[in-house]
């Protein structure tokens, strides 16, 4: 069975309400992420990576855009976690009913698996803490927990990891590999952070300005477990950056 | 720290007694200034309570007009919120049915309290549909607001997660208007029970309204103020033992 990520989008605008300007967000990307993989996805501010994971996510549907999930263009019963930018957990439930929620059958084995990643984010004291009461870092883990619960076949994440201090990221990024590891998943991973690409990914797709498109993709065969502060990401750092020269501005 | 919150919340509990003696004192200077019947004592209309109390015929209407109230309180809440949520959140419904809102906000509540009297009979139906008729419009104004601020991302997190319709709405959409639907029912449940007394007075044989309009024929003012107080009391018992838990207990998380 082909369990691969296809995307393939024409065209993606997005119309201003009552005006006649429009704005090209995508156009003539493909993208293959075979089962498994983590990819991740660099691309200048404002190039519609967004836009890109909504579409894969199914929360903007559009005519110009195709995309295959194990052979099926509508893969509405295959179980999709997305961890957006922000944490987007809802302050009026707890911890535990946070990461519960998006279950649609909750029952004692549930729970017990939910204690149990909270457990590995180190959350376990904090399971009955209103998200108010979190900081930035432990709302994030919350909402990876959250994305892991419902045992994803495709895992997107944006920016993730984005505004926290380099030690949190850190851990988090650990957590990430970890959970990756007992729990093998398809990622899409979108970042503007090359070391933090070169650290987590198998593969790094690199987009160009809107109307965004693939422009270069670069396997990273860098074996693992990685150490973020290493020569070896800094040396693979530099070989990109060298040879495509403005490659993170895309071009 | 807790100890200073305590000494405040006792000082305001102990200002808020002082100002309640102030009105009561008020009260009575004025009634000795007076000195007529049409404005008693406090003292009188006390007097006046608790025998009506003890004869039993006041705990009888104030249950009658109570039925009411309720009755007639969760049913405008739950048709208001239910078009308000619709209103709010279908663009093209509230285009559609803004227009017989604002007609029937602005219906006097007489003039509801009459035709429905007219069009159903005197009756306990008729009664209540007045009753809910003239606070539906107030609820949806207000729910529909908050439907309006609704934070799609978190409906968005619901949709990604393929969560059931039925528990994306009791988990992720409805705790949004919460402070919405509280608004609504502290304002609802006061306007509620007043016009409750015109119904009564118009078109019931039992009830608060209908005593209060017999004892206006009799000019007996004690009488009429006794039974305004039983009730006044049982509507603070309801605000501090019902509604205040319920805020309590919804905003938690706030803290």
């Amino acid at each position: 069975m082909n369990s691969d990520l296809i995307i393939n989008i024409k065209n993606k605008t997005f119309k201003d309400e009552g005006s006649s300007f429009s704005h090209n967000a995508i156009k003539d990307l493909y993208l293959k992420i075979p089962n498994g993989e983590f990819c991740c996805l660099i691309g200048p501010s404002g190039c519609g990576k967004t836009t890109l994971l909504n579409i894969v996510a199914g929360l903007d549907s559009s005519k110009g855009s195709k995309v295959f999930f194990n052979n099926q263009e509508h893969y509405s019963d295959t179980s999709i976690s997305y961890m957006f930018q922000t944490p987007r957990l809802l302050p009026w439930l707890n911890v535990i009913e946070n990461v519960n929620i998006v279950l649609n059958k909750r029952d004692n084995k549930s729970l017990k698996r939910t204690e149990q990643i909270l457990d590995i984010m180190g959350l376990k004291k904090f399971m009955y803490s209103f998200p108010s009461k979190l900081s930035g870092g432990m709302q994030r883990r919350v909402a990876l927990a959250r994305s892991f619960i419902t045992k994803p076949k495709l895992l997107i994440l944006d920016e993730p990891f984005v505004s926290l201090n380099e030690p949190i990221a850190n851990m988090l990024r650990d957590m990430l590999l970890q959970l990756w590891k007992e729990q093998p998943t398809t990622i899409l991973f979108v970042t503007h952070d090359i070391r933090e690409a070169i650290f987590l990914s198998d593969r790094i797709v690199f987009l160009s300005k809107a109307p965004a498109k693939v422009i270069k993709e670069e396997s990273i065969t860098i074996s693992r477990p990685r150490v973020f502060e290493s020569p070896i990401i800094e040396r693979k750092r530099k070989q990109i950056l060298s040879k495509n020269k403005n490659i993170l501005d895309g071009i | 720290m807790m100890k200073i919150k305590n000494i405040n919340i006792s000082k305001n509990v102990s200002i808020r007694i002082y100002s309640l003696l102030a009105l009561l004192v008020i009260w009575y200077v004025l009634s000795i200034i007076i000195n007529d019947a049409v404005f008693p004592a406090p003292l009188l209309v006390f007097k006046v309570l608790i025998n009506d109390i003890k004869e039993g015929e006041l705990i009888i209407h104030l249950a009658i007009t109570l039925y009411r109230v309720f009755l007639s309180f969760f049913l405008a809440m739950i048709i208001g919120t239910f078009i308000g949520i619709l209103m709010g959140v279908k663009k093209n419904l509230n285009i559609l049915l803004d227009g017989w809102n604002i007609l029937f906000l602005n219906i006097p509540a007489l003039v509801i309290i009459i035709l429905c009297y007219v069009w159903f009979g005197l009756n306990e139906i008729a009664a209540i549909i007045a009753v809910s008729l003239n606070k539906i419009p107030n609820v949806i104004v207000t729910i529909r607001e908050g439907a309006r601020s609704i934070d799609k991302k978190l409906l968005e997190v619901a949709k990604v997660y393929k969560v059931s319709p039925t528990s994306t709405f009791i988990n992720f959409f409805l705790p949004q208007i919460y402070p919405y639907i509280m608004a609504a029912a502290r304002s609802g449940i006061s306007l509620i029970w007043k016009i409750v007394l015109v119904v009564e007075l118009l078109g019931r044989s039992n009830g608060i309204g209908f005593k209060l309009h017999e004892f206006f024929q009799f000019f007996d003012i004690a009488s009429i103020l006794a039974y305004t107080l039983a009730f006044v009391i049982i509507m603070l018992l309801i605000e501090y033992l019902v509604i205040l838990p319920i805020d309590k207990n919804i905003n938690k998380w706030r803290t």
